[in-house]
């Protein structure tokens, strides 16, 4: 009778469904898992460093490239531990505002991973229907900072500026009939509260779209039903946050139970699991894009009815306008100094959190004093989620791995740093 | 299911006080000597904990039923080792030096704060999360061992701290004795030195490229000149100033 052994195999970092670059050092006996090391670190950018030798502001950017399809989260938790930290109390319409985009980042990132985990497991259809939506959100990141992704907005002590009247237009191209450019454009005619009015409107319908490709799917439920099941005790011992606590039904959640700017004032519900399995994962990413969809609705009428600053008036953190800085020389001096050295932080250390689409994100800072932060430490919630990979898998199959992997929405730019 | 909204309804039943005083009470009563109270801004609670303590204090926070921190939420280190040092010389400049503000709280009878005094270089920190009592605390723990800082493993207690140590280690080389498996994580494999300590340049030692004649990669000593391009600056500010007025109140 022949000896039959352990193997060894490496799965990564090159692979697709290996959500960017994590390699895992799987030891299979047969095909199923029997121990897996993931080896992570080759994304690691040394952001908490770059941080410590730079101003406050000037590090904002570096958080939207940590969790790079969350991006407006992590700058909320920055700025909120900057905050802190000096005793800023933020305008309210800024709350609002932090709040709103808060939420399209949420469903921005549950439309990426529901993509992404679609795709991994099988299902093609569902990423085109997901980009479409993501690509309106976009423009509305696009439409408030510049820039599609990255975008910076957030500052401490408010938002970098009030929300536009106009939305990016798309422009006539070969590809592109004038019908089409005129159908895509109409809803892009007016402001952007009226852009999401729009979105909000029309999301529901797309999701009821999303599940009738995958909750009743016999495929999808037998790749996901009853793997990588975490009970609720386990779940708290790992580490775990966000929809991986709530799918093991756990109702915990940090826009309600510790609530930061106007979370407390609008209406959401939270989903909980029953099984802690992916398929009760994936269930309780769904219902936050609808609840997420709610909140959106709440701020916009809310952003209609109340205009107001969106900047603290506190010249030790905000920058003279422009109109200032043009004809006052103490105002061109006062924005140099800012720009270039920029403020103080009192010293001390604070330690923010927002309920991020992934789960817990975190920012502990350290000042002593100084114009730059000592110590920056970003609690990133894939972090936890991937350690506990090895205990995920083990016993499952080669291809439930990739399952796993999926709905523990890994992203590495905020796990490797 | 564990219902969670309940126990912090009947908690604040009893004592009509704010959960942050509250948990520093009970902390207190509980350890006594044992920890420190660190001073936070409003809404926070942070403590330290001595390096022989550190795994009891622990298992206790986790299974005290007033303290109940079953999450640890993050673990880190920090190298206190330029806390409180301006890279800005103003002596060099001229004879007498630049004023500019540069010092904090001149004359205020303040030049050094009590909480820059730090016993130890390095320090592991963790958050803990109560889900019973939604509440947090932060825990320093200073690291023995001088230039080869240690301190025991949390892993019996939070099996999340697994990999959280793993950091620490790879970026401050802080050992965690009982560590099961304390290799490097983030760094790249062979890498030499702890990244996150403040002695370590920002752009490192080595650097690689793709060598075409012997096709394959390289490591050459690091060809970027260090340079900083917005000095740390320490001013003084009357706003924070103790004893002239009050600290603004965060919003925590």
């Amino acid at each position: 009778m022949s000896e039959f052994r352990n193997f060894t195999l490496n799965f990564g970092p090159q692979h697709p469904a290996a959500h960017g670059v994590l390699r895992l050092v799987l030891e299979m006996d047969g095909e199923v898992i029997q121990k897996a090391d993931p080896h992570i670190g080759l994304l690691h950018r040394g952001t908490e460093k770059l941080a410590e030798t730079k101003p406050f502001n000037q590090s904002i950017g570096y958080m939207d490239r940590l969790d790079y399809v969350s991006m407006m989260c992590n700058e909320h938790s920055y700025v909120m531990a900057i905050e802190k930290l000096m005793g800023v109390e933020v305008p309210l319409r800024a709350q609002y505002i932090r709040v709103m985009f808060d939420e399209v980042t949420r469903i921005l990132n549950h439309l990426m991973w529901l993509g992404a985990h679609g795709i991994d497991i099988g299902a093609m259809t569902v990423f085109l229907y997901c980009f479409r939506e993501r690509e309106d959100l976009m423009d509305c990141y696009e439409a408030v900072s510049g820039a599609r992704m990255h975008a910076t907005y957030y500052r401490p002590g408010g938002v970098y500026r009030d929300l536009p009247d106009t939305m990016p237009q798309h422009k006539p191209s070969k590809f592109r009939s004038v019908k089409d450019i005129a159908r895509l454009n109409e809803s892009r005619s007016g402001s952007l509260l009226d852009f999401l009015q729009d979105f909000t409107d029309r999301f529901p319908a797309c999701v009821d779209e999303y599940e009738t490709l995958l909750t009743d799917n016999r495929i999808w439920k037998q790749r996901t039903v009853n793997i990588g099941v975490v009970s609720p005790e386990r779940a708290l011992a790992l580490g775990f946050s966000g929809p991986m606590l709530r799918g093991s039904g756990l109702a915990w959640d940090l826009r309600k139970k510790q609530p930061y700017d106007v979370y407390d004032r609008v209406d959401f519900d939270i989903p909980v699991g029953r099984n802690g399995d992916c398929y009760d994962r994936y269930l309780v990413r769904v219902e936050e894009m609808r609840q997420s969809n709610r909140i959106i609705r709440q701020c916009v009428d809310w952003l209609r009815a109340n205009p107001g600053p969106v900047m603290v008036d506190d010249r030790k953190v905000r920058p003279p306008r422009r109109e200032e800085m043009k004809g006052d020389m103490e105002s061109l001096i006062h924005h140099f100094k800012l720009m270039t050295e920029g403020y103080s932080v009192p010293e001390g250390q604070a330690y923010a959190a927002v309920e991020a689409p992934k789960g817990e994100f975190g920012i502990w800072l350290v000042s002593d004093g100084a114009n730059k932060p000592y110590r920056v430490k970003c609690r990133a919630p894939g972090f936890p989620h991937l350690a506990a990979i090895d205990e995920m898998v083990r016993g499952h199959m080669l291809a439930d791995v990739v399952a796993v992997i999926g709905t523990a929405d890994i992203v590495f730019g905020e796990i490797d740093r | 299911m564990t219902n969670l909204t309940e126990a912090p309804a009947e908690a604040a039943a009893e004592v009509p006080a704010t959960p942050v005083a509250r948990l520093t009470a009970a902390l207190l009563e509980r350890f006594g000597e044992r920890v420190k109270a660190l001073p936070a801004v409003a809404g926070e609670v942070a403590i330290e904990v001595a390096a022989a303590d550190w795994r009891a204090v622990c298992a206790e926070l986790r299974d005290a039923p007033e303290l109940r921190f079953e999450q640890m939420v993050d673990l880190s280190g920090i190298d206190y080792l330029h806390y409180g040092i301006a890279e800005w010389k103003t002596e060099s400049a001229t004879r007498s030096g630049f004023s500019r503000g540069g010092t904090r709280f001149v004359g205020l009878g303040n030049e050094a704060p009590a909480e820059t005094a730090q016993a130890a270089r390095y320090a592991v920190v963790v958050h803990l999360l109560s889900l019973t009592h939604n509440w947090r605390v932060r825990a320093q723990c200073p690291c023995t061992g001088g230039e080869v800082p240690i301190v025991d493993s949390i892993i019996e207690v939070w099996p999340a701290a697994n990999w959280y140590e793993r950091e620490a280690f790879d970026l401050y080389g802080i050992l965690f004795n009982d560590h099961p498996d304390l290799r490097r994580i983030l760094t790249d494999y062979g890498f030499i030195g702890h990244p996150f300590r403040k002695d370590f340049p920002l752009a490192g030692y080595v650097e690689v490229r793709y060598d075409p004649n012997r096709q394959r990669v390289v490591y050459e000593p690091v060809s970027i000149e260090p340079r900083v391009v917005v000095p740390k600056t320490l001013r003084d500010d009357n706003r924070y100033a103790p004893g002239l007025t009050a600290r603004p109140a965060g919003r925590g």
